[in-house]
């Protein structure tokens, strides 16, 4: 397979306006990843998908991932005139990084017997702008994934054709792979229909009985 | 004395004629049917919720979760290899390679090395697991059309025998619990590979009457070809992996692609099916258990001495450099596969199962519609669920 960098640069041709950025990766894997602008995703997924030197036919891993508000100290050393006499005094900037979520998939060609390249999608944050575009249309196994994603980290997917929880119950309010996530008190109570099924059963004889 | 009579008697009731007037064929009701959480033929707690128009299937939608424990969160909040024994509840049929899967994604991560010794022992256990699922699987694909009990106990029969090889080495049958990070985590028993030997020689015996019994049977190839049929392009599409894709004829074998341990140096092939339907599927997997024995055959002879485990792979405080890695096997299911990210302390701060029996069910409403609800059944016994990894 082509590095990455090729492929880069292979989509910035093809895809004008497509903001890519490699991510780097330093464990001994050295699995790098695509990072992908929301706008030009879905795009950018289908040409992958379609051009005849990758054809990446098999989507095969799609995860969440939460990063909370984290703030990231940097030490500088930075030349100062301490009391008359310059001396290296260490500076630490504090710098918080907004907390996003991010949705990663696991790309492979069947037809090559090649892979994976890694693609990434992030959300603006965790609160409010949290869609993305859904991948569903291209590969049809992001279907029950991307579905988890979003009933255990709350990335809604635009596009997606069923969009439902999926593990969790359909009443289930919060998303538990998020970091922050506080299991409730009331862990045991589970929401069911039974309140509303007494509900009607009693208009039901109240309605029998009345003539 | 003749029963028949020239003109039959008048009746005393209108006849209502098969299409009404406009000469539209008359519909009956639409019938919405759980099937599951506790039917049998669903193997453990999974529904489909299905529509029904006669005993035709018009709509199906799968129903997940029963069995959710949020596995990913649990291994999150424990260390590498506190998960270790929990990846054995995920496929509970196939412990063994649930914890190679994972092991290889953590050595991929950590960049551990594996000895020789330690190899050899995983393509013998990993293969052994295989025979066993298959032989499992199409067991209860006939319990699952009718054949009550005998073919599935005799397929338990060979199974038990497998298992009591696992309790020998590890000590449990199924939770086994027993590969680590650059190894595995004992050596063999004295006479385990003779033990081994012994039940590879005697399968293909067993298999040929399984399959003398089987394979000809008029109501298996009733049931069975032309059923749940699934093409390649939808197949591919939807991510299927293991014998239900190979059934479809695409030949993509883990073992093959990735190479991953030492699947290199063993000559097995890829049996590969054409139509996609479930007589397919079946017979894939008799043909990969045959597949199996001759790797089998080539590691028993082959094993080498050696430790089992890298001497320098740390156990306790094990902390791999942040960073990510995602290590994929082929499970007797499918594709499965780990998907760690490390920030460098003693936690996974992502930890992610690929479950091959979750994705595999993407398409099981695209085989089942205008099928007959038996046949549904049938269907998704070819799929080889098991429900501790569809719902982690």
């Amino acid at each position: 397979m082509e590095s990455l960098e090729q492929i880069k640069i292979r989509l910035e041709a093809a895809i004008p306006g497509a903001q890519l950025e490699i991510l780097s990766n330093d464990s001994p894997s050295a699995e790098r990843s695509l990072l992908l602008d929301n706008a030009h995703a879905f795009a950018v997924a289908q040409f992958l998908r379609d051009d005849s030197l990758l054809r990446l036919d098999y989507c095969s891993n799609v995860t969440g991932v939460d990063w909370p508000d984290s703030e990231i100290s940097l030490k500088v050393k930075v030349k100062k005139i301490v009391e008359g006499v310059e001396k290296e005094v260490e500076e630490v900037t504090k710098t918080v990084r907004p907390g996003f979520l991010e949705a990663v998939y696991h790309l492979y060609s069947m037809a090559m017997k090649n892979g994976p390249l890694i693609l990434r999608l992030r959300t603006g944050n965790r609160v409010d702008r949290v869609q993305m575009p859904s991948l569903t249309p291209l590969w049809r196994s992001c279907e029950f994934q991307e579905r988890e994603v979003y009933d255990l980290f709350g990335v809604v997917f635009d596009g997606h054709p069923d969009l439902r929880r999926i593990l969790m119950w359909d009443e289930f309010k919060d998303y538990p792979m998020r970091k922050d996530y506080r299991e409730p008190d009331d862990y045991e109570y589970e929401p069911t229909p039974h309140d509303e099924v007494l509900e009607k059963a009693r208009r039901h004889q109240a309605a029998e009985v009345t003539p | 004395m003749s029963i028949a009579t020239a003109s039959p008697a008048p009746r005393n009731y209108e006849v209502i004629p098969k299409t009404s007037p406009d000469g539209l064929e008359l519909e009956g009701e639409l019938l919405e049917v759980a099937m599951g959480p506790q039917h049998p033929s669903t193997h453990g707690v999974f529904r489909m919720d299905v529509v029904l128009d006669g005993e035709t299937v018009v709509k199906l939608k799968p129903v997940f979760g029963y069995l959710h424990r949020n596995h990913e969160k649990i291994a999150e909040n424990t260390s590498y290899l506190g998960s270790m024994p929990y990846t054995d509840r995920l496929d509970y049929f196939c412990s063994l390679t649930n914890n190679w899967a994972y092991a290889l994604a953590v050595e991929r991560l950590a960049g551990l090395q594996v000895p020789e010794r330690a190899q050899f022992i995983r393509v013998i256990t990993a293969e052994l697991t295989r025979l066993q699922n298959h032989t499992s699987v199409c067991g209860f694909l006939l319990q699952d059309m009718g054949a009550l009990g005998t073919p599935l106990m005799y397929a338990f029969r060979e199974r038990e025998k497998i298992l009591d090889l696992f309790e020998a080495l590890t000590g449990a049958r199924m939770m086994c619990n027993y590969m680590r990070f650059g190894g595995c985590r004992c050596d063999l028993p004295p006479g385990w590979l003779d033990r081994v030997q012994k039940i590879v020689d005697d399968f293909p015996r067993f298999l040929d009457s399984y399959e003398a019994m089987l394979n000809t049977n008029e109501i298996l190839l009733a049931r069975t070809q032309g059923v749940g049929r699934l093409s390649r392009a939808l197949a591919i599409s939807a991510g299927i992996t293991g014998p239900m894709l190979r059934a479809c004829g695409v030949d993509y074998d883990i073992r093959k692609v990735d190479r991953y341990g030492i699947y290199d140096r063993f000559e097995f092939r890829i049996p590969l099916g054409e139509q996609g339907d479930v007589y397919d599927r079946y017979m894939i997997r008799l043909l990969e258990i045959r597949e199996s024995l001759k790797i089998l055959q080539q590691a028993l002879k082959a094993v080498p001495g050696g430790p089992v485990i890298d001497p320098k792979a740390k156990l306790r405080g094990f902390r791999p450099k942040a960073g990510e890695a995602y290590g994929r096997i082929e499970g007797p299911k499918g594709e499965l596969g780990f998907y760690l990210i490390s920030d460098g302390s003693p936690n996974p701060y992502r930890y992610r199962v690929r479950p091959p029996s979750l994705i595999n069910l993407t398409i099981l409403e695209d085989m089942c519609l205008g099928q007959s609800v038996a046949d549904a059944v049938v269907t998704l016994g070819s799929v080889d669920i098991v429900l501790g990894e569809v719902d982690r």
